[in-house]
């Protein structure tokens, strides 16, 4: 579903990826770990279509298109999904309407007609439901006043009223305690289905203690420098990052 | 002595006026007149002193057949002509049409429960005693050329006064249409007079029906005694080529609360000017303004407020958005005095650019004699938050949803403070379908009639 090959991204004339290679199908769960500083957020905001950051080579297919033609919006319309590390707060907006506009929107897309306010009222309580969210979201702004937590819950919560085909998970567990990280990693693997494939991007294995991976990657140093099935996970918990540096 | 065309211009409708028109023969009011023209006979206009929005009207006047309309329209229902999308709020309406008061055959009504409203010339006739403590208790500096041009050539205006321990529960709207070819030129001169222990929300509202290229100087005088609350809410949507001059002059006793909120949804050329005078402790000021202006609209907010007493609060919050090539400038100022201690003061004014070319003007300004006090201003002018666009576009909205969202986030802040359910209602939707393009396209306005509905998008509160 998504292949990444050889790509070279900059920032402001600053190499952050060297050369990424990498296949993800359907059903399947990636992990991608690295110290900090190694290019893995860079790589999820060229997946989602931030500007400013530039690409010099390499492609990105998503469904046999080619990524970087389609805009940031018509991305998510196609099914892609980036869990922010650091979600914004936008004051004023409430998150009833930010979702009901982003769903609409993406149905519109698609051809389908949009749901009912009826409708949409239950999808919202039942993905609330998932991610444990108990707050009044109508009341709230996007963001706003969030604890740490609460922020990440929103993402999981959004990822799964979307419905998305890729999702790419930006350290969606950095700044949660062990609760918090149960009911977000419980979420997911609600979400998670034969149809769709996630990419969790993380320091930490601990994640991967609730969420399984197929595969994990260590990105070092702008290139994936190894790869593996689950266990290389816990081998780079014992033996630290430095292992990969001195191979 | 300095003769402008400007200055020809005001001396020769003072002539014109003078011969009967004007609609008392009271002497006192015929005294305001003439002094008041006097600023422009005699003394002329001093060049430095006159700012860009003034040498504006003052051009405006002299390459502008400028007229008065010198009788009243015969009587119709406003009904019958009148349906901008202002209205439908549930208020007892009132309405002025060029400058006339609107009415069937009452110039003045008396209501039940005291509360009078009408004609300020019927009101000088009946009631002058009730009339000339209040009127005209601004005094013309040397540089207010709109508050000395409406005092020399005011035909008549809205009186209202609501008697001691009265609860007017529901708002009284004041509608200013201009529906003539002409270029007309209007001064309207309004009196509010809330007594003791009463609360009562006025909302004001200027429009046009027709627009040759009018000029309105609409000046408004308030009045609160002790112990009262009054909410002014002006709401402005003027067509480009008119020139709206709106003067607010209020005046608070003891732990009195006034309330403001001025939007301008179009402007033309749109000057607020709104200066609260703190007279007595434990007075309370809330101010709060929303611009949104676009093409070549022009927009100014004057405010000044001063703390004359001990222990008053004031607080401002004025956000705009500017785009094309609009211009919208803010200019605050609170003056403490030096016995107004343990005084609190806050001025905000946040704006948006959208364009390279729109232009905002802010001065923020404190002007601070007492030593116990509270205050802060600030002000800042920036473009939409592009990390909050990135979000909101990577789940799927538009560009330019997104930044309607954002917009309209910015703006609904103002729109929050009104506390009349029905009116906060009525400007959440008025400023959605402003940043949507969509309330020009109002049959009866001019601005932006060509434009298609480009959007797809509701922004609604039914969860709510």
């Amino acid at each position: 579903m998504l292949t990444i090959k050889n790509l070279h991204v900059s920032i402001k004339g600053k190499e952050i990826l060297k050369g990424i290679d990498l296949q993800v199908n359907r059903g399947e769960v990636h992990a991608i770990m690295g110290p900090n500083g190694t290019g893995k957020s860079t790589l999820a905001a060229v997946i989602g279509g931030k500007e400013s950051y530039e690409v010099t080579a390499g492609s990105i297919t998503y469904k046999g298109k080619n990524l970087f033609d389609l805009s940031i919006e018509d991305r998510a319309r196609e099914g892609v999904f980036i869990g922010f590390q650091y979600p914004v707060e936008i004051p004023g907006v409430s998150i009833t309407n930010f979702m009901r506009t982003a769903l609409d929107e993406i149905r519109q897309y698609r051809g389908l007609e949009p749901l009912t306010p009826v409708e949409f009222l239950k999808l919202m309580e039942e993905k609330k439901k998932m991610v444990e969210l108990t707050t009044k979201l109508t009341d709230r702004s996007v963001n706003e006043g969030f604890s740490g937590g609460e922020k990440k819950r929103n993402e999981i919560f959004q990822m799964a009223l979307l419905d998305p085909e890729l999702a790419i998970l930006d350290e969606t567990d950095s700044g949660l305690d062990i609760d918090a990280l149960r009911i977000v990693a419980n979420g997911i693997n609600q979400i998670k289905n034969e149809n769709n494939a996630i990419v969790v991007i993380t320091h930490y294995q601990r994640l991967l203690d609730y969420i399984i991976p197929d595969v994990v990657h260590v990105l070092f140093d702008g290139k994936i420098v190894k790869s593996g099935p689950k266990e290389l996970a816990y081998e780079l918990e014992e033996k630290g990052y430095d292992w990969i540096k001195n191979e | 002595m300095k003769i402008t065309p400007f200055n020809s211009f005001i001396c020769n409708k003072y002539e014109q006026l003078s011969k009967g028109l004007f609609t008392t023969n009271d002497s006192r009011i015929n005294a305001l007149h003439d002094k008041a023209v006097k600023c422009f006979s005699e003394n002329g206009l001093s060049e430095e002193k006159i700012d860009s929005i003034q040498q504006f009207a003052i051009n405006k006047i002299a390459e502008t057949a400028y007229t008065i309309q010198l009788t009243p329209a015969p009587y119709r229902p406003i009904e019958e002509y009148f349906r901008c999308k202002i209205q439908n709020i549930d208020t007892h309406m009132f309405a002025f049409l060029n400058g006339w008061y609107i009415h069937k055959s009452a110039p003045l009504t008396i209501f039940p429960n005291g509360v009078i409203v009408g004609s300020l010339m019927e009101a000088i006739k009946q009631y002058p005693d009730l009339v000339f403590p209040y009127l005209a208790k601004e005094n013309i500096s040397s540089n207010d050329i709109f508050l000395a041009l409406n005092e020399a050539l005011f035909i008549d205006g809205l009186f209202v006064y609501i008697p001691d321990n009265l609860q007017v529960s529901k708002p009284m709207q004041l509608v200013s249409i201009i529906d003539s070819k002409e270029n007309l030129f209007v001064q309207q001169r309004n009196l509010i007079i809330v007594g003791e222990n009463s609360s009562f929300s006025f909302v004001q509202c200027d429009d046009s029906l027709q627009f040759g290229n009018t000029f309105l100087n609409n000046v408004t005088e308030i009045f609160l005694h002790k112990n009262t609350r009054f909410n002014y809410y002006k709401m402005e949507n003027k067509d480009a080529n008119s020139i709206l001059i709106n003067q607010v002059f209020v005046q608070q006793r003891e732990n009195s609360h006034f309330f403001s909120n001025i939007t301008t949804f179009n402007a033309g050329h749109v000057v607020n000017v709104l200066k609260v005078k703190l007279l007595e402790s434990f007075a309370t000021a809330k101010l709060y303004g929303l611009y949104l202006v676009d093409k070549k609209q022009y927009v100014e907010n004057q405010i000044f407020v001063d703390h004359i007493a001990p222990d008053c609060h004031s607080y401002q919050l004025y956000k705009g958005i500017a785009d094309d090539e609009a211009t919208a400038n803010f200019n605050g100022h609170i003056v403490v005095r030096p016995n107004a201690q343990r005084t609190e003061a806050f001025q905000i004014n946040r704006n948006i650019t959208l364009t390279d070319n729109a232009k905002i003007m802010t001065k923020p300004f404190l002007e601070i004699y007492a030593d116990d006090v509270k205050c802060s201003h600030g002000a800042t002018t920036g473009q939409l938050d592009d990390e909050a666009l990135y979000y909101l576009r990577s789940r799927g909205i538009c560009e330019r949803n997104a930044k309607m969202l954002l917009m309209f986030a910015f703006a609904i802040e103002i729109a929050d403070s009104v506390e009349v359910e029905s009116l906060k209602a009525r400007q959440y939707e008025m400023i959605q379908k402003r940043l949507s393009g969509e309330l020009s396209l109002c049959d009866q306005c001019v601005l932006h009639c060509s434009h298609e509905k480009l959007l797809e998008f509701d922004i609604d509160n039914i969860f709510s």
